[in-house]
């Protein structure tokens, strides 16, 4: 357990271009998929936009907080009730602006909800607390619970220190494994409340409700290890339900693939040993 | 108080034959009430009640947050507190606030001398306190109080142990407290204006309530038969929300936010009519584009009723209905703005000063509209998929509600109550309230933006290492906000028991305009005896 999560740490500190759990972090990351970085690019888009709107406001506003005191001896000119001018103007420049948001975000939209093409599918339960990866068609399935080290340290009153844990409450015992450049369609489900799979690298995040099947994508562009979490509240332990998907080249996942699909009685344990990349 | 009032109730008595019923004596006053003014108080006093119980929920879940492991709360206790600490805010704290507040403002404003349905007033009221002691007494069942979320949503919502239908008819009894009260303000505004008070001359405060007033109508009782729809998933066998039994646990998120959205307004639009009085007052000068601000209201309300699956987007809508709501919500930004650049053109060549009222107004203009910014950035789909269920989004709603309804709710007290009291409160506590009240809401809710764009999932008792600087800054915030608000209480009460006596005008080198300061302070105890004329 500890030497694969070491392995895990060693994995995450060589491939991750950037410190990923820096502390104090102030925005979203552009992440390793087309759909999130279409996510980072609105998000960056529409927040300078919002910037500069709040500039020109609030300086209107703090400009006439200073000169038109009372204290400063102003007086208020009451005449000034409504001009069909500027509120036709301060009408039609707010919609020129949603214009200026509403088409990029309505194309990534577009590429957010296709989901033709893909080269695999795995199918994502959700369960009170734990996800089941379900590699359709390879005879794969496997789930993925919160790691033990993890585990013991969350109970309250532990006394573990959460600083001392590798990757506090974002490690797993199996993570999802997947191939590097591939499209990766997700279906997803759950079998008894409703849970929310989201990876922030991949900028997507999908509900697994029960008895309905949802579906998503992404195409990881970086082998590596990407972390997250259920963002649906769903009991208990909703805080305790990570999500590790370690991205592989294609000829390590089909020696981690092969692993996996043999026999039982040979089988190593579901995760691999990830030091082959 | 009731020293205060019975000064009112004096005055009554001074020129008016036909007042028989002064207040009753002792607590026959307060349950049988049927005066405004005393329904008024009560819902205030209760109001203020509950910001103080959900507060301090809201400081015990910081203190868990405050450093990553699980300190001193069982993580479903964790849940149950952000669970009731929103049930009790929502309809707890701001809607019977806005609610007192209509209750004294609107007969005043509209020349009245009481609300249209006494008794009715007094059943809305009285069913509050049943209702909450209900909701809090869950606390001590088997299984704990509800934690599935204030959003109750199904298949968890039905985990509940015997909270679960104690809560729901709580929030039946809430519900119909909350249709009563908005049929007697329409009633009121409908019906009791003073002559020559045509719907187009009636202050912003009250308008604001009479949108309000309908969407409550609309939608409360869209809430009771989602919440009657759960009851019998669970006791009764029927598969509403079962997707084994043909149900669809989708189709309750769809009911509940149709309630939920116009919620949103419900608990906003009161607070854009307050800050719609007070910035003209203190800027000496009318409110710009009167016309456009009721009509902007009026549009936000009826875009509230088409933007209700924003709030789902990753549930897996088609691609044409993410686009519609996409697209319904950004247009929410138009009448948005048209009020903020209202309030912001009265104050252009005003004449500005800064009295405890206009400086919560003024930090409600700055806060509600950083809050109105990540409202639009939460409209853009693929974004919202990175956003939705994190601290981004509760960020965002906090800024609309506390700095938002929350310091609107305190400008109108500051605003109001030398009417009410007949005395004027202490200008030096109160401006102490507000700086540290505006601070510390900043330090509290600012960093949970960062921690949602760093990844952290909302309604998790425990998080990784990463996210604790910010958490820990927001919890000093916390405390400090909810310490702040001690003072408030300490400050409304000296003011209620006695201090410097409040001018008919309160605040006279600013003239306000408007009904009730035609009024003596304090009011008298039946507004107007006889209709005032409005040219």
């Amino acid at each position: 357990m500890s030497k694969n999560l070491k392995a895990l740490a060693c994995l995450a500190g060589v491939l991750l271009a950037s410190p990923a759990f820096a502390d104090w972090q102030l925005n979203m990351r552009p992440g390793v998929t087309e759909l999130s970085r279409i996510a980072y690019d609105l998000h960056m888009r529409i927040l300078w936009i919002c910037v500069w709107i709040a500039i020109a406001v609030f300086g209107v506003m703090i400009y006439s907080l200073v000169k038109f005191r009372r204290s400063k001896g102003a007086v208020a000119d009451t005449t000034l009730l409504h001009s069909t001018k500027v509120e036709v103007i301060w009408t039609v420049i707010p919609i020129l602006i949603l214009v200026v948001m509403a088409v990029p975000a309505a194309r990534g939209l577009i590429t957010d909800e296709d989901m033709s093409g893909a080269d695999m599918t795995i199918k994502v339960t959700g369960y009170q607390w734990k996800w089941e990866y379900t590699y359709l068609d390879q005879n794969v399935d496997f789930f993925s619970t919160l790691a033990r080290d993890s585990n013991a340290a969350r109970i309250t009153g532990s006394h573990i220190n959460p600083y001392s844990v590798q990757n506090y409450l974002l490690d797993v015992d199996h993570p999802l494994v997947v191939p590097v450049g591939k499209k990766v369609r997700v279906l997803l489900t759950a079998g008894d409340v409703i849970h929310s799979w989201w990876v922030p690298a991949f900028g997507i995040k999908r509900d697994a409700i029960p008895g309905f099947v949802n579906e998503t994508w992404f195409k990881a562009e970086k082998v590596g290890t990407y972390r997250g979490q259920c963002a649906e509240l769903c009991g208990r332990d909703h805080g305790f339900m990570p999500i590790v998907v370690v991205v592989k080249t294609q000829a390590d996942y089909d020696a981690w693939l092969k692993a996996q699909q043999a026999p039982p009685a040979e089988a190593a344990p579901a995760n691999p040993a990830p030091a082959a990349t | 108080m009731s020293a205060t009032t019975m000064q009112a109730d004096a005055h009554a008595h001074d020129h008016s034959a036909d007042d028989h019923h002064g207040p009753m004596k002792g607590w026959r006053r307060w349950v049988y009430a049927t005066n405004h003014k005393d329904i008024g108080t009560m819902y205030l006093v209760f109001s203020l009640t509950m910001f103080l119980i959900g507060g301090f929920i809201a400081m015990l879940i910081r203190a868990e947050l405050m450093r990553p492991g699980m300190q001193f709360l069982d993580p479903v206790r964790f849940n149950s507190f952000t669970t009731m600490h929103a049930l009790v805010m929502i309809f707890g704290a701001v809607m019977p606030a806005f609610t007192g507040l209509a209750n004294w403002m609107i007969p005043m404003q509209v020349g009245a001398p009481d609300m249209a349905l006494p008794r009715m007033n007094n059943l809305s009221f009285w069913l509050l306190p049943f209702a909450f002691t209900l909701l809090l007494s869950t606390f001590l069942v088997s299984g704990g109080a509800p934690a599935g979320g204030w959003t109750l949503y199904p298949p968890l919502v039905l985990q509940t142990g015997d909270a679960f239908p104690m809560a729901i008819f709580a929030i039946h009894l809430m519900g119909a407290s909350s249709i009563m009260g908005a049929i007697n303000v329409i009633v009121t505004i409908m019906n009791m204006r003073a002559p020559g008070m045509t719907l187009l001359k009636m202050p912003l405060f009250t308008w604001t309530w009479l949108i309000t007033a309908y969407l409550l109508i609309a939608v409360m009782p869209v809430l009771a038969g989602a919440v009657t729809m759960l009851l019998t998933d669970h006791y009764f066998g029927t598969t509403f929300f079962n997707a084994a039994g043909g149900g669809d646990p989708v189709m309750f998120q769809h009911i509940f936010w149709f309630f939920g959205h116009p919620e949103v307004y419900i608990m906003i639009l009161p607070a854009f009519g307050i800050v719609s009085e007070i910035i003209p007052t203190f800027s000496r000068k009318p409110l710009f584009g009167y016309d456009a601000m009721v009509y902007a209201t009026a549009s936000i309300a009826f875009l509230s009723f088409i933007v209700w699956a924003h709030h789902m987007f990753t549930t897996g809508m088609p691609l044409v209905g993410e686009m519609f709501f996409m697209m319904s919500t950004m247009l929410i930004a138009i009448p948005t703005g048209v009020k903020v650049f209202n309030w912001t053109a009265t104050m252009w060549k005003g004449s500005i000063s800064f009295e405890p009222p206009m400086l919560f107004a003024l930090s409600f203009l700055f806060l509600f509209t950083i809050g109105g910014f990540s409202g639009l950035m939460l409209a853009i789909v693929p974004a919202d998929f990175q956003y939705q269920d994190t601290y981004f989004v509760v960020a965002h709603f906090h800024y609309v509600l506390v700095p938002g309804a929350v310091f609107s709710i305190m400008a109108a007290v500051y605003y109001w109550l030398p009417k009410w009291s007949g005395h004027m409160y202490n200008m030096k506590l109160a401006k102490w309230h507000f700086w540290l009240s505006t601070i510390f809401v900043n330090v509290l809710f600012f960093p949970q933006h960062f921690l949602g764009l760093a990844g952290m999932p909302r309604r998790i008792p425990d998080y990784n290492t990463q996210f604790a600087d910010w958490n820990f800054i927001s919890s000093i915030g916390g405390f400090g906000f909810g310490l702040s608000q001690l003072l408030f209480v300490y400050l409304v009460w000296r003011t209620v028991r006695g201090g410097e006596k409040a001018s008919g005008k309160v605040w006279d080198d600013a003239a306000p305009h408007g009904l009730e300061w035609t009024l003596p302070s304090p009011a008298p105890y039946h507004s107007f005896e006889e209709a005032p004329e409005v040219k």
